[in-house]
C-alpha cells in the first residue's frame, strides 16, 4: 500500500511496487486523461507533474511515490481554465488529442519556472512530447499565449 | 427518448444523457435529433481522427438547419446502412474523402429538416409556410409569432419529407468557409475526451496479447505456469492472433505476457530481410519489364496517351531512374486497442476504428453471434492514418471477453504497435522518360513494382489498379506519350493503407524524375513544371503563388530549395522546402505550401490539416524506415523508429487559394510533396540526387 496525494486528494493504492504511475492514474484511479504511448519515457503522452515538475508517469513505479503529490490533467483546473489550456481552446490546438494532456502538462510546468519562454526554450522543454498528428506549429504559438495570459495580457 | 418518425433504416437510439428521462427529442432525419429543450443533436457517421470531422460535418448540418454550430452536441453514428460512405462504398472514413461525400448530402439533410421544421410551424399557425423563416433555432412567421425547433419537432418528424430542396447560394453562407471553433477541443484539453484506449466499463478485465516475434508465425507450444501465478491473472488463452493474458488491471496482464514461455514456429517469412524484399522486387520488375499487365484495363487505356516505347527510340535524350521507397509504420500515438463486452446473445465492441462494419463482423465473427447482435462504439482515434482500417485487434478482444465472461479491454504495447503494423508498402518505381532536341518532354513511362493493399483488404475488388496509381492517374503534366505499368510482387508480409497511401511514393517518383528531367535540360525546376503545364489555370496559379510565397530562386543565403507538386484528392498542391547543409547535415527550414483544395468549409482545420500532412510526410522522408531481419521487424518503439519531434519543426507557411465548388480532400493532401521537395532542394543544395528514402539512410540526418 502506497500514499500518495493526486490532483489534492489523498489515495492509498494497493498494487504491486513497480506498476507505473502511469497504469496506477489510469486503471486503479480512473484518472484516463494522462495517456500511455511508449511505456519508456520516449514520447511524453504520460506526463503529470510531481511536486509541480513535469515527470513521465511510465517509468515511475508506485513504490518510489510514497507521500509525493501528483497533478494530472484533470486537477491541472477545475475548469479548464489554466492559462495553457485557455490558449490550447483558443488557438484550437488539438488534432486527434491524445497527446495533448502530456504537452499541456509539459507547457504548464515550462511556463511555471519561466513565465515568457523564448522559442528555443520551449524547443528544449517540449522536444519530449511527441505529436503524430504535428500541432507542434500551435503548440509553440499556445505557449507564447499562454505566457501573455499569465502576464495578464488577456486580449485576443 | 420521445416521438417522432425515423426516417432513416434501423436507426439505434441517440446515447442517452444524464437529463434524457425529462427531455424528449425527435429524430428529424439519420444525423440529426432535436430535443424539446432545443437540444441539437448531430451524428458524426465519421470517425473523428484529428481531421476535424466532427466540427466540418455538422457545419454542414447547420448551415442549412439555420443554428449556430456552438449549440450542437455531436456523438457518434452506430454501424448503419444511412452511414455508409457513397464514395468508399462502406462507412469508412478514409480515402480523405469525408468532406466531400457529405457536401450535398448532409446539407440536404439539414434543409429538409428546416423545411419539415417551418412545415410544422406553418400548420399550427395555419399560414402558408412561404411566409415564414428560420432563423438561429427557431421559425418566425407572421405578426412576430416565433416557435423555437425544440416546440416544432415532434411535429416536424411526423410531415413527409422534402425531395426537393435549394440549397444556399455559397454567398450566404454563415458557418461554411469560417474558421469556427472545432466542437472536439474542450474534452482534449482536460483529459475528458474519450478514446478507446479510456473506455471504463463496470467489471472490466484487461488484456495484454503475446504475438509471434515473426511476422506470420504461430505459436506451437505455450508453458503459462509462470504468467498464472503472478498476481491478478485471471486466465491465459491461445487466440488466433496470439496468446491472450487476461488480468484485473493492465500492467498485471503485461507483466503475465512477458512470463510466457512460448514456442514460435517462424513460419513462411524465417529468412525475409530487406536483401530479400528488395531482391523479389528486382527480379519481378526485370521479369515483367514492359508487360502491360494494365493495357485492358479502361483506367490504363485513359492514361496510355501516344507510344512511349517508339517515342523513347527517337527521343535525343533519354533518362531513366529507380525510386526506391521504404516500409513505413503508421505509429499512431495511441496504439492499437479494443474493449468488448461478451453477453450469450449481444457484443458490444468499443474502439476508435476508421471502418464500423468491419469491426461489426470482425466481432461477431470471434464471439460467434450474427452481425446485428454486434454494437460497435466508435470512441475518438488517437490518430488514425488508415492504421484504423484494419481490425486485426479487434477478435482477440471479442474472444477474451467471451472467454472469461467480462467485458475486456485488450492494449498494445507501443512494441506490439511497431513490430505489426499494416506497414506502407515498399515500391519499385522505374521512371523512362524521352526529351527532344529542343529539350522538350516527349515521352515518360513509369513502371510501378509493389505489393498489393487492396487485393488482401477487399479481395472481391478486382481493379489491379486499385490505390497503386494514385497521382499518376492525375499525371499533369503535359507528355505526348505516356506509359503506366504495375507489376504485383507480394513479399510475405501484409501491407496496409497509410496516409496518402501511393500518393507518397508515386509524388516521389514522378516529382523526382520531373526535377531530374529539368535538371537534365539546365530549366529551372518550376519554370519547368510551368511550361509542361500550360494552359491548366488551376495548376499554374497554385506554381505562381508558391513562386511568390517562397520567393523562389531567392532563399536566404546559404539556404536552398527544392518544389514538388501533386494533383490528388481533387485538390492542387505544391510545396518549396528550403533547407540548408552545414557539415553533411540537412536542415529544413521551412516548408511553404499552397493549395487549391475547392471550398474549404473550416480553413483553420484546413490549415491544420496540411501542416500536419507535411509534419507526417517529413518524419517518413527523414526516418521512416521499417526494416526486416529474420522475418522480424528491427523497429519497436521511438528510440529506434525516430519521428519529428518539436525542436524539429521547420517554419510552416501555408497558403490555401479561395476556391469553389465541392470541397477536396484535405486529410493526406499535405503529406506526399515534402518527400520530393525535401530531396529536390538536396540536390539543389549538393547536386546528389536521392533516389531511396529515407534520406537518413544518405546519412544527410
Amino acid at each position: 500500500m502506497v500514499t500518495l496525494t493526486v490532483n489534492g486528494i489523498a489515495q492509498s493504492v494497493d498494487a504491486d511496487g513497480d506498476t507505473p504511475l502511469l497504469w496506477v492514474l489510469r486503471d486503479h484511479l480512473k484518472l484516463t486523461g494522462t495517456k500511455y504511448g511508449c511505456g519508456m519515457a520516449l514520447c511524453g503522452a504520460c506526463t503529470v507533474h510531481i511536486d509541480g515538475v513535469a515527470v513521465r508517469s511510465c517509468v515511475l513505479p508506485l513504490k518510489s511515490l510514497e507521500g509525493k503529490a501528483v497533478t494530472t490533467i484533470e486537477g491541472l483546473s477545475r475548469d479548464r481554465s489554466h492559462a495553457a489550456q485557455r490558449a490550447w481552446i483558443e488557438l484550437d490546438v488539438p488534432q486527434c488529442g491524445y497527446c495533448q494532456s502530456g504537452q499541456i502538462m509539459a507547457a504548464a510546468s515550462l511556463l511555471q519556472s519561466n513565465p515568457s519562454p523564448s522559442d528555443a526554450d520551449i524547443d528544449a522543454a517540449l522536444a519530449g512530447n511527441i505529436c503524430r498528428c504535428g500541432t507542434y506549429s500551435r503548440i509553440r504559438k499556445a505557449i507564447h499565449r499562454a505566457a501573455e495570459l499569465l502576464r495578464g495580457n488577456i486580449s485576443p | 427518448m420521445g416521438g417522432g418518425l425515423v426516417l432513416a433504416t434501423a436507426l439505434p437510439a441517440f446515447r442517452s444523457g444524464p437529463r434524457a428521462a425529462q427531455v424528449s427529442s425527435s429524430q428529424l432525419n439519420a444525423w440529426l435529433r432535436i430535443g424539446t429543450d432545443d437540444s441539437i443533436s448531430i451524428l458524426v457517421d465519421r470517425s473523428e481522427m484529428g481531421q476535424g470531422v466532427y466540427t466540418a460535418l455538422p457545419a454542414l448540418i447547420a448551415e442549412e438547419l439555420e443554428v449556430d454550430l456552438s449549440r450542437v452536441r455531436i456523438a457518434a453514428a452506430p454501424v448503419g446502412d444511412a452511414y455508409v460512405n457513397a464514395l468508399n462504398g462502406g462507412q469508412v472514413t478514409g480515402t480523405s474523402n469525408s468532406v466531400t461525400e457529405a457536401w450535398e448530402k448532409l446539407r440536404k439533410a439539414g434543409a429538409q429538416a428546416r423545411m419539415m421544421l417551418i412545415a410544422a410551424a406553418a400548420q399550427r399557425w395555419r399560414i402558408d409556410p412561404s411566409v415564414c423563416r428560420a432563423d438561429n433555432g427557431k421559425v418566425i412567421g407572421t405578426q412576430g409569432r416565433t416557435a423555437s425547433y425544440g416546440q416544432l419537432a415532434d411535429a416536424a418528424a411526423r410531415l413527409p419529407v422534402p425531395k426537393d430542396v435549394a440549397l444556399k447560394d455559397a454567398k450566404d453562407f454563415r458557418l461554411i468557409g469560417k474558421s469556427l471553433p472545432r466542437l472536439d477541443t474542450a474534452g482534449k484539453v482536460d483529459g475528458s475526451a474519450e478514446f478507446g484506449l479510456d473506455v471504463q466499463l463496470p467489471g472490466m478485465l484487461y488484456a495484454a496479447i503475446a504475438m509471434s516475434p515473426t511476422v506470420g508465425g504461430k505459436a506451437t507450444s505455450v508453458d503459462s505456469t509462470a504468467a498464472l501465478a503472478l498476481p491478478g491473472v485471471r486466465r491465459v488463452l491461445h487466440t488466433a492472433s496470439g496468446v491472450v493474458v487476461v488480468a484485473e488491471h493492465f500492467w498485471q496482464a503485461k507483466k503475465a505476457r512477458d512470463a510466457l514461455r512460448i514456442d514460435w514456429e517462424a513460419g513462411p517469412n524465417s529468412a525475409l530481410d530487406n536483401a530479400a524484399m528488395w531482391s523479389l522486387l528486382n527480379k519481378a520488375a526485370a521479369a515483367n519489364p514492359g508487360a502491360s499487365a494494365l493495357s485492358s484495363d479502361d483506367v490504363a487505356a485513359a492514361l496510355k496517351g501516344g507510344n512511349a516505347a517508339e517515342a523513347l527510340k527517337k527521343a535525343a535524350k533519354t533518362f531513366s531512374a529507380v525510386y526506391e521507397l521504404p516500409l513505413v509504420a503508421h505509429v499512431t500515438m495511441e496504439p492499437m486497442n479494443c474493449t468488448a463486452d461478451v453477453k450469450a446473445d449481444h457484443c458490444d465492441v468499443y474502439v476508435g476504428t476508421q471502418v464500423q462494419q468491419l469491426t461489426q463482423t470482425a466481432a461477431a465473427t470471434a464471439a460467434g453471434l450474427k452481425p446485428d447482435r454486434v454494437s460497435v462504439h466508435t470512441t475518438l482515434l488517437g490518430g488514425g492514418f488508415g492504421r484504423r482500417l484494419e481490425v486485426d485487434f479487434v477478435p482477440a478482444a471479442v474472444e477474451a471477453s467471451k472467454a472469461v465472461g467480462a467485458p475486456v479491454k485488450l492494449i498494445w504495447t507501443r512494441e506490439d504497435d511497431m513490430t505489426h503494423d499494416l506497414y506502407r508498402p515498399p515500391a519499385r518505381e522505374q521512371v523512362t522518360a524521352g526529351l527532344d532536341e529542343k529539350g522538350k518532354l516527349i515521352a515518360w513511362a513509369l513502371h510501378i513494382t509493389s505489393p498489393s493493399i487492396t487485393s488482401r483488404f477487399d479481395p472481391s475488388n478486382k481493379d489491379p489498379f486499385d490505390s497503386v496509381i494514385e497521382y499518376v492517374q492525375n499525371f499533369p503534366y503535359a507528355v505526348p506519350n505516356f506509359d503506366l505499368k504495375y507489376t504485383r510482387q507480394e513479399i510475405g508480409i501484409d501491407v496496409g493503407y497509410l496516409r496518402s497511401v501511393s500518393h507518397s511514393p508515386n509524388c516521389f517518383a514522378v516529382e523526382s524524375s520531373i526535377d531530374e528531367l529539368a535538371a537534365a535540360v539546365s530549366k529551372d525546376p518550376l519554370q519547368f513544371r510551368l511550361e509542361l503545364l500550360a494552359g491548366k489555370p488551376r495548376h499554374t496559379q497554385v506554381l505562381q503563388l508558391i513562386a511568390e510565397r517562397s520567393k523562389w530562386g531567392n532563399p536566404i543565403q546559404g539556404r536552398h530549395q527544392g518544389i514538388a507538386f501533386m494533383e490528388g484528392y481533387t485538390a492542387c498542391i505544391a510545396q518549396v522546402a528550403e533547407i540548408s547543409i552545414q557539415d553533411g547535415r540537412l536542415k529544413v527550414h521551412r516548408i511553404t505550401c499552397v493549395i487549391d483544395c475547392g471550398q474549404t468549409v473550416n480553413p483553420r482545420i484546413v490549415e491544420s490539416q496540411l501542416e500536419s500532412g507535411i509534419v507526417y510526410g517529413l518524419s517518413a522522408a527523414l526516418w521512416g524506415d521499417i526494416t526486416l531481419r529474420g522475418g522480424r521487424v528491427r523497429q519497436t518503439n521511438f528510440n529506434d523508429y525516430r519521428v519529428l519531434r518539436l525542436n524539429e519543426l521547420p517554419e510552416l507557411d501555408i497558403h490555401i487559394i479561395p476556391g469553389s465548388g465541392a470541397p477536396a480532400g484535405i486529410g493526406e493532401t499535405g503529406v506526399p510533396p515534402v518527400a520530393p521537395a525535401v530531396c529536390n532542394a538536396i540536390f539543389a543544395a549538393t547536386g546528389r540526387r536521392l533516389r531511396s528514402l529515407p534520406i537518413s539512410a544518405h546519412k544527410f540526418v
